[in-house]
């Protein structure tokens, strides 16, 4: 069952990508202005240069070979070039994938660890700790991820002093602590999220009859919570953690730019206003693959979880 | 998810609540956040007129100067005041996100209608699409726009309502199939009713509070994501005003020691996020209930 299921969501996820990728290319195709002039910079060239250009670009084809050229360049791992630095697109985002991959893994840990965490302590624990939990969340919920690095910056980097504002850093050391900001900042509303959803399903959960049950046989309260309460409160926390991690892909373009990293969403939007749209086109397609990868895993947890799932019924 | 259950007890509501009842019963919390919202689109349709100084005059000898007599929030790093430019910002800050939600909740609830009452074929193709657009980050979807259209609310808005479409008429689509079981359907199928004449006049009302619901909650999304975009510099365009553009042109202040341009516009952001925020929520338990 689960082996069909996984043939299924995989062959979807094959789907999703063909389409994004033609969605991809078609809108940059179909964007106004000469791909000559803005491979050539606005200057006029000589017949024969332009002839190459043409060649080399594949211009004069068909818009659906250029596609297929696009397509299976990228599957070999050939996303063309970029016409601002004049250099690979791959190679670019190469030099700068880690960065954003470091950022968005480090946040996605501040939000398991506590997101998770405060949810369940908030559900379990009725009273001042809930109280705070709820308000507190209910604030960062709303608090959009630059508007958090501005505040960020102001009270622990200018005030405080104790991470730098900007930059990137070098080593492990300096790495991590010139992500630290940017991973709250990209966290925090999020975090938030996913601490009130977990908050209502671990009180649902311990609200149940068979946890009342063991509540009233004298299950220790260890045991009842891991077994009883997050065991089945597992699986609404597993979709919110995933569907919240999956979209810091996306917003971490607004987080890089805000603190000046050096990554692929600052870069995509450097390029998608300098119109460099080869790296455009590459980045975007680098991004939609990993946001629909990160879908696709979470589906799977989502499956394990609750064997459910696997039988069929996408109805609900 | 849950969506079929949020519609569960839809028709057995006592009718005539009126809209008024239903903020009632949304609490003190939800009447607060209605309040807040009332203030934040009174701002965006009069927010020019009721700005005391013009919002973009800039007069460099005043940059970064401080809260002072007549000028409550000081001024920014061109020295235009901050508050007049925050009056005159809500006009784009709170009518993008407008149009954002009114657009895909038209389209979602037109999918979803659509999806749920052809059911078969139709619903498997309008619901295979919509997973697929799925794909796309509204985020994403914007900044491919502006590389395409260039820099620009309209092209940004029109980009997110598209990446929010799947959404809205996922959430609607359960209800509507629900509401398309429902014995009255049938009755005015027999009575010769027209297809879109029973979904636009009994079907969609029967959905109205989910809709607007969701539509609350959406407004907060388009908001963040809008405020985001004109932020990297690929919605309003500067000198004109919009809360977004303002955090970005006054981070350098940030790292000066004047912080207060950026978080006026900041915090006007949070506080308008956190109304809609809230007042969804309770909206959204008030059709579950």
């Amino acid at each position: 069952m689960l082996g069909r299921f996984l043939a299924r969501r995989l062959a979807m996820l094959l789907a999703s990508l063909l389409v994004a990728s033609f969605v991809i290319f078609a809108a940059l195709y179909a964007a106004p202005g000469n791909p000559v002039a803005a491979l050539s910079g606005g200057r006029s060239l000589p017949a024969a240069s332009l002839a190459v250009l043409e060649q080399r670009y594949h211009l004069n084809d068909p818009f659906f070979v250029q596609y297929w050229y696009w397509l299976s360049g990228a599957l070999h791992g050939n996303l063309g070039i970029s016409i601002t630095l004049r250099e690979n697109v791959s190679t670019l985002i190469a030099s700068r994938i880690w960065t954003t991959a470091g950022l968005v893994a480090y946040a996605s840990v501040l939000i398991v660890i506590f997101g998770i965490g405060l949810g369940v302590l908030s559900g379990l624990r009725r009273g001042l700790v809930d109280t705070g939990t709820l308000l507190l969340t209910a604030i960062s919920a709303a608090i959009p991820g630059f508007v958090a690095a501005i505040v960020l910056i102001l009270v622990f980097a200018v005030d405080l002093g104790w991470f730098p504002a900007l930059g990137n850093g070098t080593g492990f050391v300096g790495n991590l602590q010139h992500l630290t900001l940017p991973a709250v900042a990209l966290a925090i509303s999020s975090l938030a999220i996913v601490a009130r959803v977990t908050r209502a399903a671990v009180r649902t959960e311990s609200g149940r009859e068979h946890v009342q049950t063991a509540v009233s046989r004298g299950i220790p309260a260890r045991l009842l919570i891991r077994r009883h309460v997050l065991r089945n409160a597992a699986i609404p926390i597993t979709t919110i953690t995933g569907i919240t991690i999956a979209s810091l892909i996306a917003l971490d373009a607004v987080i890089e730019t805000a603190f000046s990293l050096n990554g692929l969403g600052a870069y995509l939007v450097q390029a998608a206003e300098s119109k460099d749209l080869a790296v455009v086109q590459g980045i975007s397609l680098v991004l939609v693959t990993a946001f629909v990868v990160v879908n696709l895993i979470v589906d799977l947890l989502y499956a394990v979880l609750d064997p459910r799932v696997t039988l069929g019924s996408r109805a609900q | 998810m849950g969506a079929a259950a949020l519609i569960a007890d839809a028709d057995v509501r006592p009718p005539g609540t009126g809209v008024l009842g239903r903020l009632r019963a949304t609490g003190p919390a939800g009447l607060a956040s209605a309040g807040v919202i009332v203030i934040a689109m009174f701002a965006a349709l009069f927010g020019s007129l009721l700005a005391p100084y013009s919002p973009v005059l800039t007069n460099l000898s005043l940059a970064w100067v401080g809260p002072v007599g007549g000028h409550l929030l000081g001024f920014d790093g061109q020295g235009r005041d901050v508050l007049s430019r925050l009056l005159a910002g809500a006009t784009t800050s709170m009518l993008g996100p407008l149009a954002v939600v009114i657009l895909a909740m038209t389209a979602g609830a037109l999918l979803a209608v659509v999806a749920a009452w052809r059911r078969g074929a139709a619903d498997a193709v309008i619901s295979s699409g919509l997973d697929i657009l799925f794909a796309f980050p509204g985020i994403l979807l914007a900044v491919l726009a502006a590389a395409v259209f260039g820099a620009g609310l309209l092209a940004a808005a029109i980009a997110l309502a598209v990446a929010y479409t799947p959404y809205v008429a996922r959430v609607l689509r359960g209800a509507a199939l629900k509401e398309r079981g429902q014995p009255y359907v049938a009755a005015l199928e027999v009575q010769g009713v027209s297809a879109p004449g029973i979904c636009l006049r009994h079907l969609v009302p029967n959905m109205l509070p989910l809709i607007i619901a969701q539509a609350t909650i959406m407004f907060g999304w388009a908001m963040v994501d809008l405020a985001a975009i004109s932020f990297l510099g690929l919605g309003v365009q500067p000198p004109n005003p919009d809360w977004g553009v303002m955090i970005a042109e006054n981070q350098t202040g940030i790292q000066q020691g004047y912080p207060l341009p950026a978080l006026a516009a900041g915090i006007c952001i949070v506080v308008v996020v956190v109304a809609f925020n809230v007042l969804g929520e309770r909206l959204f338990a008030e059709v579950d209930r």
